[in-house]
């Protein structure tokens, strides 16, 4: 499989490059289409990860629903465009942000680079099924026998996230 | 093969953006997509690792993620589009009444 690296490259470049516009942006709406298409390049990770369920409801759910949700809003509030960060933002938490930022950036990479030198690229062999009808089915095996309990759990977290947004909408309650 | 730390650097620079975006950005909007980046560069780990694993459990984990993503965006958007009609405005800044 010579393509994988290069297509984690591309997938790579695109997900950092379109995220890293989405800060930059200062039009919510041109965040909201950058941030899809960032979720469009995880998606392909996944796929080259051996998740192709992940990577469809990435497609379906997150680009699908959730970012239609935020740009419906949006395009609902109309919202002026938001100045420049830096006329916006005292000098003080500004600096703090990029500082911070940068921070974790470095910590992560440090963290990364002395804790897992030695890994090998694990992959095949440790009984991952390689094929994408079995890996849905064996989600679905899991899902509703050992996670059965926080499936349902989670129907209710959606209830609840309903009643709760209904109820903070609404003019008067 | 593109190894697990592949995966690992581009969600610690995913995340890093998320964060640095919370931080500088003035809109909630945005500083509510900054949030989607960080759970998309949280659950790139789980996959990553659940691949390394063998195991089938982080994809789940994802799946029980973007169930929490859908309903937070749900509830953090109502309560935007509230604190817009209260103030004309989506810059947090505006809204500082429970700072002390």
């Amino acid at each position: 499989m010579g393509f994988e690296l290069p297509l984690f490259y591309v997938f790579a470049a695109v997900a950092v490059v379109t995220s890293a516009l989405v800060i930059g942006q200062r039009s919510p709406v041109y965040s909201v289409m950058l941030l899809i298409a960032s979720f469009a390049a995880l998606a392909g990770l996944y796929v080259l990860l051996d998740a192709p369920f992940v990577a469809v409801i990435q497609i379906i759910i997150y680009a699908g629903a959730i970012l239609v949700l935020f740009l419906f809003v949006v395009m609902l509030l109309n919202a002026p465009k938001e100045a420049a960060p830096w006329e916006r933002v005292a000098a003080g938490p500004r600096r703090a942000g990029a500082v911070l930022g940068v921070v974790l950036a470095g910590e992560l990479a440090w963290a990364l680079w002395h804790a897992a030198l030695s890994r090998e690229p694990a992959g095949g062999g440790q009984g991952m099924p390689a094929h994408a009808i079995d890996s849905v089915r064996a989600i679905g095996q899991v899902l509703y026998t050992d996670y059965a309990f926080a499936f349902e759990v989670t129907s209710l977290l959606i209830l609840v996230a309903m009643v709760g947004a209904v109820v903070l909408a609404k003019r008067r309650v | 093969m593109v190894s697990l730390n592949h995966y690992l650097f581009l969600s610690a620079i995913l995340f890093a953006i998320g964060t640095t975006g919370v931080f500088l950005r003035r809109n909630m909007i945005t500083v509510l997509l900054s949030i989607e980046i960080m759970l998309n560069a949280a659950n790139l780990t789980i996959v990553a690792f659940g691949r390394d694993w063998g195991a089938v459990d982080g994809q789940i984990i994802v799946f029980f993620v973007v169930t929490v993503a859908a309903a937070e965006a749900a509830v953090g958007l109502a309560i935007v589009i509230a604190l817009f009609r209260l103030r004309e405005s989506l810059d947090p800044d505006a809204f500082t009444s429970l700072k002390w």
